[in-house]
């Protein structure tokens, strides 16, 4: 039985689908077979940063009222063989998820791929608690601001009672990934610290991911920046979480972006 | 014409507290229930007369103008209703007792009957006797992990004690005292059931909100030197102090 991820975080705009295309590509990477499933009814992304929003015919709404058939709605990536996605529907509004739907198709997925990754919706409602509801491992991301960590400080108590794991009295394994992290910003004050986030939050840090603007190229031109760009910066912070999320025990490291002596002149300056 | 209308020294006291209500369920058809009530009525002599009465209505079909009839006619027979419960809102008028919810069943309430015959000494006053009450003890409420935020713990039958942190939006309300063994970024209120020897502990001090039976104090009302600090609070007539503690 595979395992099952949600990326989440109660606010919108800090890294979920991002994180959760480079993820899992990471994951792939690692020889095994992976699914990313789109919860953002009404709303989706996920397949558009995994570059397959041509290639939608059925989705997850579909799959849930009995329309198609799993094999039908997944979608296979086409740089890599054992990565597939699972995407939203576009024209549905998020009432048509239904709890037992849900629960069928993440059960199905649980007995083909080893990871499941599940792209939470912003907010707390229904699409979110759905999302999160079957899950084994939460990824919650977080930028280094006041708002988003009071969200994602939200979603944890979430975790901790609205999911299967936790009316089981069993404890959902928890995971902090900060994401858009700007080492000269924080040292400046003009962000939180990591150390700051990690004691208002208290969950252990899987990973974090500095800003930059090779995730946001990576974005549109619709390939998860570990697959984009394997050796910026980002990628290799995602790297190290997905090494994490298996199992391994490595120290967080701060990656750096790479740049010249000249380009460090000039980011101090343009900071 | 100058009306000064904020006096600093005294603030207003919100608190909470619990009274045991008689509780009426009147079961369909309701004129022959009222009939059974007059019955019980006519034999023990003004029970309903001095007693705050609660209407529970949950197991009740019936529309707004059948309840408005059944209000009335409780009223004509001296009960007065102070709170309707179970009631769907499409029930409820304006000028109805209010609507309430979240009763905890108490023991059942015997009446004793006065008797009818006149002439006979009454040598022991009418009482109600109140089976099974609980003995009141000293309780405690120990959370072990964080108070998240959008959280709330309400405990109003003695001290909480939280051994990780209060967040930010979260809030801890405690019939006794708060005892939070990490920091406290969220609300506090200790003897909320209006006790003013409970306090609030915590090791650092970074509230947006802190009260003492119902003195309330906000995060710009606390000195400035106590913020990030192990800190304690206590009420001293109407005044919330607080201190440093090491």
């Amino acid at each position: 039985m595979g395992k099952v991820i949600v990326v989440t975080s109660g606010k919108g705009g800090v890294g979920k689908t991002t994180s959760t295309a480079a993820l899992g590509a990471a994951l792939a990477q690692r020889n095994e077979k992976v699914v990313v499933v789109d919860f953002d009814v009404g709303l989706r992304n996920l397949d558009l940063v995994m570059g397959a929003e041509r290639r939608v015919v059925y989705d997850l709404i579909n799959v849930i009222q009995g329309d198609a058939k799993l094999t039908q709605a997944l979608i296979r990536d086409k740089r890599m063989e054992n990565l597939f996605l699972l995407p939203a529907s576009q024209t549905r509004d998020k009432d048509n998820l239904t709890a037992e739907g849900v629960e069928k198709v993440i059960g199905e997925l649980k007995k083909y791929f080893d990871w499941v990754i599940c792209d939470s919706p912003a907010g707390i409602e229904r699409g979110a608690t759905l999302a999160m509801r079957h899950a084994d491992i939460a990824v919650v991301v977080t930028n280094p601001e006041v708002s988003s960590v009071r969200d994602s400080d939200r979603i944890i108590g979430l975790l901790d009672s609205k999911t299967l794991k936790a009316e089981r009295g069993e404890r959902m394994e928890k995971h902090l990934l900060l994401t858009r992290y700007d080492a000269v910003r924080a040292e400046r004050g003009d962000m939180l610290k990591v150390d700051d986030v990690l004691e208002i939050l208290s969950i252990p840090l899987v990973g974090i991911i500095p800003e930059s603007s090779d995730v946001l190229r990576a974005s549109n031109v619709g390939a998860p920046v570990t697959l984009a760009e394997p050796r910026s910066a980002p990628a290799m912070a995602y790297f190290e979480a997905a090494r994490r999320l298996a199992g391994e025990d490595i120290p967080v490291t701060i990656p750096e972006e790479k740049r010249g002596l000249l380009g460090k002149i000039f980011a101090r300056r343009a900071a | 014409m100058t009306k000064v209308l904020t006096d600093d020294d005294r603030s207003i006291r919100i608190k909470g507290r619990s009274f045991l209500a008689v509780v009426l369920s009147p079961a369909l058809p309701l004129d022959q229930w009222l009939a059974r009530l007059d019955d019980l009525a006519a034999r023990s002599a003004g029970f309903f007369l001095t007693r705050p009465v609660v209407l529970d209505v949950t197991e009740l079909q019936i529309d707004r103008a059948q309840l408005k009839e059944l209000l009335a006619e409780l009223s004509a027979r001296n009960v007065s209703i102070m709170g309707i419960e179970g009631a769907r809102p499409s029930m409820m008028a304006p000028g109805m007792p209010p609507a309430l919810k979240g009763g905890r069943p108490s023991g059942d309430i015997e009446v004793k009957q006065t008797e009818p015959v006149s002439g006979e000494v009454q040598t022991e006053p009418p009482r109600v006797e109140i089976t099974e009450q609980p003995r009141p003890t000293l309780q405690s409420l120990v959370i072990k992990e964080s108070v998240r935020s959008g959280q709330s713990v309400i405990f109003a039958e003695g001290d909480v004690t939280i051994l990780g942190s209060v967040s930010s939006g979260a809030e801890v309300i405690a019939g006794g005292s708060v005892h939070i063994y990490g920091s406290l970024r969220g609300r506090a209120m200790a003897g909320s059931v209006g006790n003013t020897s409970a306090r609030i502990f915590c090791r650092k001090l970074e509230a947006e909100l802190v009260a003492i039976d119902g003195i309330y104090k906000m995060a710009e009302d606390l000195s400035p030197d106590l913020i990030g600090h192990p800190a304690q609070l206590w009420l001293e007539g109407d005044a919330i102090l607080a201190d440093k503690m090491n």
